[in-house]
């Protein structure tokens, strides 16, 4: 499955980095701390983050994230989407929490 | 007597802080400004301090030995010492708490070692911008144990700001001064607020806005007050 099968399936929105929507999404990941992120997240993971500023991005690179998807359309800083437009992550919105959508997400295989 | 400080200061060290920012940069720019007294307060690291207070010594800007530690919970603390040696003890303490993972300079930046003269003497290789796995309450009680003083970062941002990530600042910490931006409505009382610059770039130091009022012009009785 890649990132667009996700937004499509989910009706999340790309709020930005439509340039990397074809990556390949592997797992997933909820967590706010972006240290656990660092050591815990794997290549390829669907991020579910209430962070929204500009090292949400800087972590995704590091890490190889498919994409990040931001809960309950919380509204993300400008760097920030700045940045993924850059880097190519793709940046979603959903109107769900985190809890639901990693529901969602589960049952869709991720 | 009245003075103006910026206690919240990133030299080069810092990943996402401009390579502009070395000791004599910053010095002269405070210089300029009319500061009596900055603060060095480098993510989770205080080895350019020394060469701060080199050039601070020559051109008479007090030069607070500092680091703006991340802690476990992702809080941005800054932690102001009495002397060089205090922040060093620290700095012992937190690097061997920080994981061991290596700067990207491409994604996050360079950190920059310099003497007094603006050589660049090393690059550090561990990632500054990291959480250590020091907790809240055992960053204050070690920074306390070293006679140093512990501010909560820009309280009222919402990126790494105790408010923001517990939700409330404890009590038993007996924390008397937060930071705050200079768009702080007011909102936290019990607390002595301070605002400081969080400069990454040489134009953000502080002009003459924040002032205090110690007894006498140094170190000891800036933190005292705080």
């Amino acid at each position: 499955m890649i990132v667009n099968d996700l937004i499509e399936k989910l009706g999340l929105k790309l709020v930005s980095g439509e340039s990397g929507v074809t990556k390949e999404v592997m797992g997933g990941y909820v967590c706010d701390l972006l240290s656990f992120v660092m050591s815990h997240g794997s290549k390829g993971n669907v991020w579910l983050t209430v962070q929204v500023h500009p090292n949400i991005i800087a972590v995704a690179v590091l890490l190889e994230l498919s994409c990040i998807i931001v809960p309950e359309e919380i509204e993300i800083e400008k760097t920030t989407i700045d940045k993924s437009n850059i880097e190519g992550i793709p940046l979603l919105h959903s109107k769900y929490n985190a809890y639901e959508l990693c529901g969602k997400l589960n049952s869709l295989g991720i | 007597m009245k003075i103006f400080v910026d206690l919240h200061i990133h030299t080069a060290l810092s990943p996402c802080a401009d390579n502009d920012m070395t000791p004599n940069n910053i010095v002269n720019m405070a210089k300029i400004k009319g500061l009596d007294a900055i603060a060095i307060t480098d993510h989770n690291s205080c080895e350019n301090v020394r060469a701060c207070i080199e050039v601070g010594k020559a051109i008479d800007v007090i030069v607070i030995p500092g680091m703006e530690l991340q802690t476990k919970e992702e809080i941005h603390l800054i932690c102001l010492f009495k002397d060089l040696n205090s922040a060093q003890e620290f700095q012992k303490y937190v690097y061997k708490r920080l994981p061991s993972i290596e700067n990207v300079v491409e994604l996050f930046g360079q950190q920059l070692l310099f003497d007094s003269n603006d050589n660049i003497i090393g690059y550090k290789r561990e990632l500054l911008l990291s959480s250590a796995d020091i907790s809240l309450d055992d960053a204050v009680s070690n920074v306390k144990k070293l006679n140093g003083v512990c501010i909560p970062a820009h309280v009222d941002r919402e990126a790494y700001s105790i408010i923001n990530n517990l939700g409330f600042i404890p009590d038993y910490l007996n924390l008397r001064t937060i930071e705050v931006s200079k768009k702080y409505n007011g909102k936290y009382g019990g607390f002595r607020t301070i605002t400081s610059s969080d400069a990454h770039y040489l134009i953000d130091i502080l002009e003459r806005e924040t002032c205090l009022n110690p007894p006498i012009r140094s170190i000891e009785e800036i933190l005292n007050i705080l």
